[in-house]
């Protein structure tokens, strides 16, 4: 590029009118080695753009961009898994309930005899055994009558003694 | 869209997203930190980006903002013991030899510009995008674009022609 064309080009570089192409011409001019000695200051300029444009991101892409990916889809399954899971165990209560339920429900024959002496006999039996047990309790509460009989006395003798003042 | 899908359609662009972020950010650490995160953004967007007429617009866009927010988190947290990029202001051995580097000269101009115009110098000159997709990206008219590259270019030179004559900034 002719030095006069330089000249009003960088005039125009200045005021920020150039276009791409001419400041390619403008690296290109001074990217050589014959620089008009008055423009040589702006030589490095110009240089340190082109320098500046090989700078590279060296850095590997970031790797949790896989990770991120697989954790996505874990999550996912795990997802599906509970429900899953809960509706086997909700399942599995249900059909135990439903099945283990359902004989208490219909049994209703509570074992009853054919004959009567036999019937009598076990009635007699079931009675004797719940006399029994019902005398057990009674001797217990007779020690609770003796309370009953004492307090009457102490409480004849403080109503006496009321009335008596 | 799979991994592979997306991989390949992000490597065009993912080193202009780096680009911009360290242009942003200073610290390469946090550059590479940025991209990360815009591209995991990019990532569960997934579905999404098809109905984006650019996604590379989209992106740097995407970077832009979340390289701001860093930036104001970072201000608004003023009193931190770890900062992640901190200047030393005692010239170490490496830095004096930095400073004979005139490439470096620039890199710091460029750095000492409002974040604005440092964005719009990253992608016109560096990146070198049309003005219209650098409108779409910053949500600016063209002609405003035009003002501050214009006011950024001005003000680097100024910059460069004061260290070429003295050798100091």
């Amino acid at each position: 590029m002719e030095l006069y064309k330089v000249e009003t080009v960088l005039e125009r570089y200045f005021e920020g009118e150039t276009s791409i192409a001419e400041e390619r011409e403008l690296q290109d001019y001074f990217a050589t080695q014959q620089v008009a000695p008055h423009l040589e200051k702006y030589a490095a300029l110009f240089n340190h753009f082109a320098v500046a444009k090989e700078q590279q991101f060296e850095q590997e892409m970031p790797l949790f961009e896989i990770q991120k990916e697989e954790s996505g889809i874990k999550k996912r399954n795990l997802g599906w898994l509970s429900i899953a899971a809960s509706v086997v165990v909700l399942m599995g209560i249900g059909t135990y309930v439903f099945y283990h339920s359902e004989p208490v429900n219909n049994s209703k024959d509570l074992g009853t005899y054919d004959d009567p002496e036999v019937a009598f006999k076990e009635t007699q039996k079931a009675l004797s055994l719940l006399s029994k047990n019902v005398n057990v309790g009674i001797e217990s509460v007779k020690y609770v009558e003796e309370y009953q009989i004492a307090k009457n006395k102490v409480f004849r003798k403080t109503k006496n003694k009321s009335r008596g003042i | 869209m799979n991994q592979n899908e997306f991989v390949l359609m992000v490597a065009p662009f993912k080193d202009k997203v780096f680009r911009l972020a360290k242009r942003l950010l200073v610290s390469t650490e946090e550059a590479e930190d940025a991209t990360q995160e815009v591209l995991v953004r990019l990532w569960s967007k997934n579905t999404a980006l098809a109905g984006y007429s650019s996604i590379e617009a989209f992106a740097m866009t995407m970077t832009k903002n979340y390289c701001l927010d860093q930036l104001k988190s970072k201000r608004s947290g003023n009193l931190k013991i770890v900062h992640s990029n901190y200047t030393d202001s005692a010239p170490t051995l490496d830095k004096k030899l930095e400073d004979c580097d005139s490439l470096n000269w620039v890199e710091r101009s460029i750095s000492l510009l409002p974040e604005q115009q440092r964005i719009i110098i990253q992608l016109r000159d560096i990146e070198q995008y049309e003005f219209e997709e650098i409108a779409k990206m910053l949500d600016m008219t063209e002609s405003a674009i035009r003002v501050a590259l214009s006011r950024a270019r001005k003000t680097i030179r100024e910059y460069m022609t004061k260290t070429h004559n003295y050798g100091i900034i």
